[in-house]
């Protein structure tokens, strides 16, 4: 997302209005289906099996008439793998036929020659393809035996067909972070933009973080090579990296989290943020009366989240109004309090805070939907 | 949202330039909202997207919202500026606001 301003009342920063919340969401995303033909090791939403309570056909045209109404411009579509449900098409043609664009994410398996032509001639499609390493070895230990092969050949397909510029959609990790200037000679290959998110301890990502996470000089790598290149795109996801410089990251530098983002799952929850599949953080539902956007407006929850946040621990921390106190969903998940430091904190704070963490006290998942077989990263040495 | 037509008299604006400060060349132009950007009200004013270019814009300002939607009625920005009833020691950042629009083509320039 490009953003731009204009205008603008003295002394009011554009932060503080959007930390009031909007009418509607400027990011909202919408996933699809809890099935997926993948087991990520990482996976946000534990996904694997379809719920058998997935909004059906009708529910969906419904929602995107909604986001019409409320004038979302775009909805950035995920899962689960969203290809996998059959009216995949018919739900694309009917949100940009309203006037709301698709963004969505895949892992590429539902790309063959003749999807790629379809995706090609449809206006105002984005397509998101995952990998998360720059060589089958790296990706395949997070993603899947064979996963980055189908990535790439999706890549291949999309580009053959003429489709413009995609996107290739990474998410930053320990193993992957040295690979950096590989994953934009990937993307240059392609004619692709790069974007590249932040790890989080949500969902099945609760259980590898720990193994995945960057390292703290690799933070510092990370943010040197994104300040290089303001193009990357990166969702606003690093801003708790600020503090390493003087110099913030591009973005609205902020937890949009009920304010400017929020996530709807397959049965119709509405979440804070794609981060936040737990109970704690659940707004509502678009089942509920009043649909979408009576959650949005006026849930509980929003309403809490638009009001000034307490800086808590980190109100002495001079870094605070760089880091903004990172990311409540990395907070939450790893059982640190939400007023004090990201797990991540750059300066350090956060290995203490996390050491200081008893036993049992990350909150229990509340959703689940994989497959029954485990998933494990694996850590094989490579050859 | 258009904004009513100025009920002062043709030429008020000019009759005081001590008040105009400074002069922008967006002021002669004939802009208006491309085709392809919606406005969506907020409480700050609007959200504005390019559905063209995939760009969000804040217009952190109701004035500057209602003066967009309406610029493509006049003949050139100053007229609009009239129209709408913005205070022409406001003028120059309002030009700024326009001139920065138009160069992420938010705002395009109606031929003559």
């Amino acid at each position: 997302m490009t953003t731009r301003t204009a205008g603008g009342p003295k002394g009011e920063t554009l932060t503080d209005e959007l930390k009031r919340g909007l009418d509607a969401p400027i990011c909202l995303t919408w996933e699809l289906t809890y099935a997926c033909n993948l087991a990520c090791v990482h996976c946000l939403s534990s996904s694997g099996r379809r719920d058998p309570n997935e909004l059906s056909t009708a529910e969906v045209f419904g929602l995107i008439d909604q986001f019409a109404a409320m004038q979302v411009f775009y909805v950035n579509i995920g899962g689960g793998e969203p290809m996998i449900r059959p009216d995949f098409y018919d739900l694309i043609d009917h949100a940009t036929s309203s006037g709301v664009g698709v963004k969505f994410s895949t892992n590429g398996s539902r790309i063959d020659a003749s999807g790629a032509r379809r995706l090609a001639a449809m206006d105002y499609t984005d397509i998101q393809i995952s990998i998360d390493g720059a060589d089958a070895a790296t990706n395949d230990a997070v993603r899947g035996e064979g996963s980055f092969a189908t990535a790439t050949a999706a890549m291949d397909h999309l580009a053959e067909a003429g489709f413009g510029p995609f996107k290739i959609s990474v998410v930053m990790t320990r193993q992957n972070i040295p690979q950096l200037d590989a994953f934009e000679a990937l993307a240059n290959r392609y004619g692709a933009e790069l974007r590249l998110t932040r790890l989080r301890p949500a969902g099945r990502g609760a259980d590898s973080w720990h193994e995945l996470h960057p390292q703290p000089a690799q933070q510092v790598d990370l943010y040197n090579w994104l300040i290089e290149r303001p193009h990357v795109l990166t969702g606003d996801s690093f801003f708790h990296l600020n503090a390493l410089g003087d110099q913030n990251l591009p973005g609205l530098n902020l937890c949009g989290a009920g304010r400017v983002v929020c996530l709807i799952d397959p049965v119709g929850d509405v979440y804070a943020c794609p981060f936040v599949l737990h109970d704690e953080f659940k707004a509502g539902s678009v089942r509920d009366p009043g649909g979408f956007a009576a959650v949005w407006r006026t849930s509980d929850l929003f309403r809490s989240l638009r009001e000034p946040q307490s800086a808590g621990a980190c109100a002495s921390c001079g870094q605070f109004d760089a880091c903004q106190g990172g990311c409540m969903a990395a907070k939450f998940f790893t059982g640190l309090p939400l007023d004090g430091p990201d797990p991540e904190c750059v300066t350090g704070h956060g290995e203490a805070a996390l050491a200081g963490v008893s036993a049992g006290a990350r909150p229990e998942p509340t959703l689940n939907h994989s497959k029954p077989s485990p998933v494990a990263f694996i850590t094989k040495p490579r050859r | 949202m258009a904004c009513a037509v100025s009920t002062e008299p043709p030429g008020a604006a000019q009759s005081h330039p001590a008040r105009r400060p400074q002069t922008s060349p967006v002021l002669a132009e004939r802009l208006r909202l491309h085709p392809r950007v919606a406005l969506r009200p907020e409480p700050f004013g609007a959200l504005a997207y390019h559905y063209g270019n995939r760009r969000l814009n804040f217009l952190r300002s109701p004035d500057l919202v209602r003066l967009v939607d309406d610029l493509g009625n006049h003949p050139t920005v100053e007229a609009a500026l009239v129209a709408c009833d913005i205070d022409p020691s406001r003028w120059p950042s309002f030009t700024r606001a326009l001139a920065s629009l138009a160069a992420s083509d938010f705002l395009e320039t109606v031929e003559p």
